[in-house]
């Protein structure tokens, strides 16, 4: 019997790391959005409320998922796909603006966040296409129409959600582990670099810089691998990178986006103004100490000083709740169930399963990392949601629709045979 | 090696997380602090707010204690209500209302519960304060004014609105800041800045000592005295002449910008804008938009200047060439410049400078500024160079003095008479009423003053100020660089000439004073004004500037008189007494100043808002 095949097959370790993970995501909304009058933990008017009915809603999704046939996923890939791509697109016209990013479709009190779902779609999309046998990444044409099915949704999200469109980006991480030649990586490991030092330092050093290395370079290596063209296309490209990140920065960028960038880099110190929540974030956490303060103790989540705390900034309140502990503890349980899902990945019997385990793994990492690195100070303010943690209708129904169809993907393995 | 590269950056990646974690948690103290930890209690220090001295060293402005009622509602448990209402004598409605907004403001935060007790009130309260949790006592200073003048200059203190604490992380509820004048201008320096002391309590918020043996404590510093540039006794009797009048009085020391007297009329005593009363006060004086106590005439009023515009039309026409001091035009009550058009005068005969600017010759200027402006084949161009001398006079533009308010007046350019003139065709006789201080040309009385200062020191100024010194350390710069304005200084001489004649023979021969010579100029402005939606004219400004000695300038002064009507009859008489005043110390014609104190123009005013017609003008 195939249900019967697929329960006992399921991940249970997945499973519960998800659980474990959306109770304690709860038990900080929940702190951080408790009101100074008693009220029902039901009570629907309250952020927690309304987030204990989207993960109520979660149940019977998960159970709908698993009993999926598995092969369905693969088939109506492209279906989602192009769905997604039109709900993006129509942000443009139909889009509801919440706290200035139109990001939204509002179906009366409630709203959705196309972004969030297609990621999943994305995900499966760039499976089933990976899943093709003839794909073979060691080619031009294959690569960039893979990159193609990445690149599509960021160019229709970037506009009001540079945030979503970094998420995307993650999945070139996937290509690579199929077989996408090293130096795309490391082209855009070297555009971040470039980008960073660009914004430190005027880009003229940085070209003098670039122009020694390359000189450097060309001298060192031996002389049958001396190319003059491509040393110096390369010192070109390097060049007109690092001046067009500059008029980009002052020219296109607007203010409050410098402001982050300059936030982080030190050039800024306006601790009311821009650096606010940034600032307010970090005295939070620094405030957690080695075990924290108790749960609904946090005097910096009780007198409400940290902005967005129940959404981007929910990891403030794991941090001067619990502390360092309790920070490590929820790190831990994020780092294995990425890995976790990374195990399984490699263990798939199709690559279309493979590719988009790996998809999961990297969108929920990416996920992760921003929004930690965030709140910590380390990475731009960006709207990038904390998985299973923060508050949203839209973000936790899509990491669960995302999680569970490579759990039921995963418990299919033995029926593929 | 490319199924490592994932599970190799989200460990390494994680392990950086968990190092910032680990610093921002564990090693960095500072954040622990800034958290507003539940055992620890910020109490600050007040310091004493800087007092105000006027140029001789009179004090002016002083502190006296008061006490306000601060309220942490989180804090507030088992009290008895009633008693407290009682005590302080407020309503239980007015309880509830106010611990509900400090509650909105912050449930952890202080807030003012009352503020601006008195002594008795005070003691009152602190006698029984422990049985009321959550409410302590914060000693401030409060303004305690010397005088019931300057207070456009002083401006006042209040407490900080929320906008400000939300842009400025120094003021907490609760605290007061200065505004307007002075006290917003120098508040920095006036207010000091307040001590922090970060005490540690237990949850029963017992006191248990400082925090990390006041590690991070400060000690208030106290906020410096200010010297003011104002001669508080000619402040006080320039107001006195201005009661029951309108209009703004502005004296400057020419030798070096500083600000003697700053007169608007009508003012108020600065002592009402302190205590408990200040709201209930201030609400009255701004809701009187008809003599609007509040506007600063003698800064924000825009007037046209009148005849004493004349003497930059002459400086200007005697810079340009186009007219020396024996230049001769003729006058027959008039001067008609094309198509019937004809601008009246009131003297006739020859004039030659001397005797246009004493005699307030019309036709000499809108002659001379004639010749000024047709010496360029273009009137733009003209127009631009005239106004660019104009303006050296620091005309057209706030002036930078170090009060917070201010009006730009108006020194048409071409742009202006382009935009009116789309089509061009405009010349010199189109905009020949500025050569007399009319057409489009509006001064702010302490522009006036300060052109008057330029005159009496042939060709330079300091701009304005009103501070003298600052405790220990020096002004501005700014405030100790002579301008120099683009007329020779050469030029000046006739004119002076013509400004002492104005007290020997001409226009203002009435008001001489024995032993005093004085250079000055009157000023008659038409005006006008929407009644009822009509362009209506009223009764003429009386205006007059002028400086003393004649050598060696002590003092330059601007006198504006809304509706005075002509320039000897108010602001003419006005000057000349606070010029006496100032360099005798007294006043010898006591017949004048009776004058001018009985010289009652309330009801001029209310003639405009009678809704009935009126005569202008004296008639």
């Amino acid at each position: 019997m195939k249900n019967q095949s697929t329960r006992s097959n399921i991940d249970w370790m997945v499973v519960s790391l998800y659980f474990v993970l959306v109770v304690l995501g709860w038990l900080n909304i929940y702190s951080s959005s408790l009101p100074l009058e008693e009220t029902s933990i039901f009570d629907m008017s309250q952020i927690y409320g309304k987030q204990l009915l989207f993960i109520l809603l979660s149940i019977p999704l998960i159970i709908m998922i698993l009993s999926i046939d598995g092969k369905f996923f693969e088939k109506f890939a492209s279906v989602f796909f192009i769905v997604s791509l039109l709900s993006l697109a129509g942000l443009f016209v139909f889009g509801k603006e919440i706290k200035g990013q139109a990001n939204w479709y509002s179906f009366g009190s409630f709203s959705l966040q196309p972004a969030e779902f297609a990621k999943a779609a994305t995900a499966l999309a760039l499976s089933k296409y990976m899943g093709d046998v003839q794909v073979n990444l060691s080619a031009y044409k294959y690569q960039f129409q893979a990159l193609g099915i990445i690149f599509l949704p960021i160019l229709l999200i970037i506009p009001h959600d540079p945030g979503s469109a970094l998420i995307f980006s993650s999945m070139i991480l996937v290509l690579y582990r199929e077989g996408l030649p090293a130096w795309y990586l490391w082209t855009g490991f070297i555009a971040i670099i470039l980008f960073i030092l660009s914004l430190l330092f005027e880009p003229i050093y940085i070209v003098l810089a670039a122009l020694l290395v390359t000189i450097a370079i060309f001298f060192k290596s031996r002389p049958m691998n001396r190319n003059v063209v491509l040393s110096s296309i390369v010192f070109v490209l390097i060049s007109a990178f690092t001046f067009s990140v500059d008029y980009v920065f002052d020219n296109v960028f607007q203010q409050h986006h410098r402001d982050r960038f300059n936030i982080l880099l030190g050039k800024e110190v306006d601790m009311r103004g821009i650096g606010y929540n940034i600032n307010q974030s970090k005295i939070a956490i620094g405030s957690g100490g080695w075990t924290g303060k108790g749960f609904l103790e946090g005097t910096q989540t009780k007198g409400g000083f940290v902005p967005e705390q129940h959404t981007d900034y929910i990891f403030t309140t794991v941090g001067e709740e619990w502390g360092f502990t309790g920070s490590l503890i929820v790190i831990a349980l994020f780092v294995a169930l990425i890995l976790r899902i990374l195990y399984l990945a490699e263990r798939q019997k199709t690559k279309f399963s493979r590719v988009y385990g790996y998809c999961v793994a990297s969108i929920l990492f990416i996920h992760f990392f921003i929004n930690t690195a965030m709140v910590l100070g380390l990475f731009p303010t960006v709207g990038v949601p904390l998985p299973m943690f923060s508050y949203g209708g839209s973000g936790l129904l899509a990491f669960t629709i995302l999680i569970f169809i490579f759990v039921k993907m995963d418990a299919n393995k033995v029926n593929e045979w | 090696m490319r199924k490592v590269l994932l599970p190799t950056i989200i460990i390494v990646s994680a392990l950086l997380i968990l190092a910032r974690l680990f610093y921002l948690q564990i090693v960095d103290e500072s954040l622990k602090l800034k958290s507003d930890n539940n055992a620890i209690k910020i109490i600050y220090e007040y310091p004493e707010r800087g007092y105000i001295y006027d140029r001789n060293g009179t004090l002016i402005v002083a502190n006296q204690p008061s006490y306000d009622i601060m309220v942490t509602p989180k804090d507030v448990k088992n009290i008895d209500t009633l008693e407290l209402c009682k005590l302080l004598n407020i309503t239980k409605a007015d309880f509830i209302r106010i611990v509900e907004k400090a509650r909105v403001y912050s449930p952890r935060l202080p807030s003012v519960f009352l503020p601006q007790l008195n002594k008795r009130e005070y003691a009152a309260f602190q006698e029984k304060q422990r049985k009321f949790q959550g409410f302590d006592i914060v000693k401030r200073s409060l303004r305690d004014y010397q005088t019931t003048a300057g207070s456009n200059i002083f401006g006042f203190i209040t407490q900080v609105n929320e906008k400000k604490i939300e842009s400025n992380s120094y003021y907490k509820s609760g605290d007061l800041i200065g505004q307007q004048g002075v006290e917003q201008e120098y508040e920095n320096i006036l207010r000091g800045i307040k001590g922090v002391k970060y005490r540690q309590r237990d949850k029963f918020n017992k006191d248990i000592g400082s925090y990390k043996d006041g590690k991070f404590d400060t000690i208030a510093v106290q906020g410096e005295d200010i010297k003011l540039t104002i001669d508080i006794a000619l402040q006080e009797y320039g107001e006195e002449l201005m009661k029951n009048k309108r209009g703004g009085i502005v004296a400057i020391e020419p030798s070096t910008g500083e600000i003697l007297a700053l007169v608007t009329a009508p003012s108020y005593d600065p002592s009402i804008l302190v205590g408990r009363e200040r709201s209930k006060n201030y609400t009255r004086l701004y809701n009187d938009s008809i003599a609007k106590p509040l506007f600063d005439r003698a800064l924000l009023g825009e007037f046209p200047p009148g005849s004493p515009f004349k003497i930059l039309t002459g400086l200007v026409a005697l810079q340009e060439g186009v007219i020396d001091e024996r230049t001769t035009f003729f006058c027959n009550h008039g001067f008609s410049y094309g198509r019937g058009r004809f601008m009246r005068c009131h003297g006739s005969g020859p004039h030659q400078l001397l005797n246009g600017i004493s005699q307030s010759c019309n036709t000499y200027f809108a002659n001379a500024f004639m010749r000024t402006i047709d010496k360029y084949k273009n009137p733009a161009q003209a127009v631009d160079i005239w106004s660019s001398h104009i303006k050296s006079f620091g005309l057209g533009d706030f002036m930078g003095y170090d009060l917070p308010t201010g009006k730009k007046g108006l020194i048409p350019s071409s742009k202006i008479y382009k935009r009116i003139y789309p089509n061009g065709g405009w010349r010199s006789t189109t905009i020949i009423s500025n050569s007399i201080g009319q057409g489009e040309v509006l001064m702010t009385p302490i522009q006036l003053a300060n052109m008057m200062a330029a005159v009496a020191n042939e060709g330079t100024y300091f701009t304005p100020h009103i501070v003298k010194k600052i405790k220990d350390h020096r002004i501005d710069d700014k405030f100790l660089t002579r301008h120099k304005t683009s007329i020779n200084p050469m030029y000046f001489k006739p004119v002076i000439e013509g400004l002492h004649a104005v007290y020997n023979g001409g226009t203002a021969s009435a008001l001489r004073i024995d032993g005093i010579e004085i250079c000055g100029k009157t000023g008659t402005a038409e005006n006008y004004s929407k009644i009822n939606g009509k362009r209506t004219q009223l009764t003429d400004h009386s205006i007059f500037v002028a400086f003393a000695p004649k050598d060696n300038p002590k003092i330059a002064i601007a006198v504006l008189v809304e509706n005075g009507y002509y320039g000897a009859r108010n602001a003419g008489p006005m000057a000349s007494l606070m010029i006496e005043k100032y360099l005798k110390g007294s006043i010898s014609r006591k017949d004048l100043e009776v004058k001018i104190y009985s010289n009652d123009l309330q009801k001029e005013y209310a003639k405009y808002i009678s809704g009935q017609p009126f005569g202008i003008n004296g008639k």
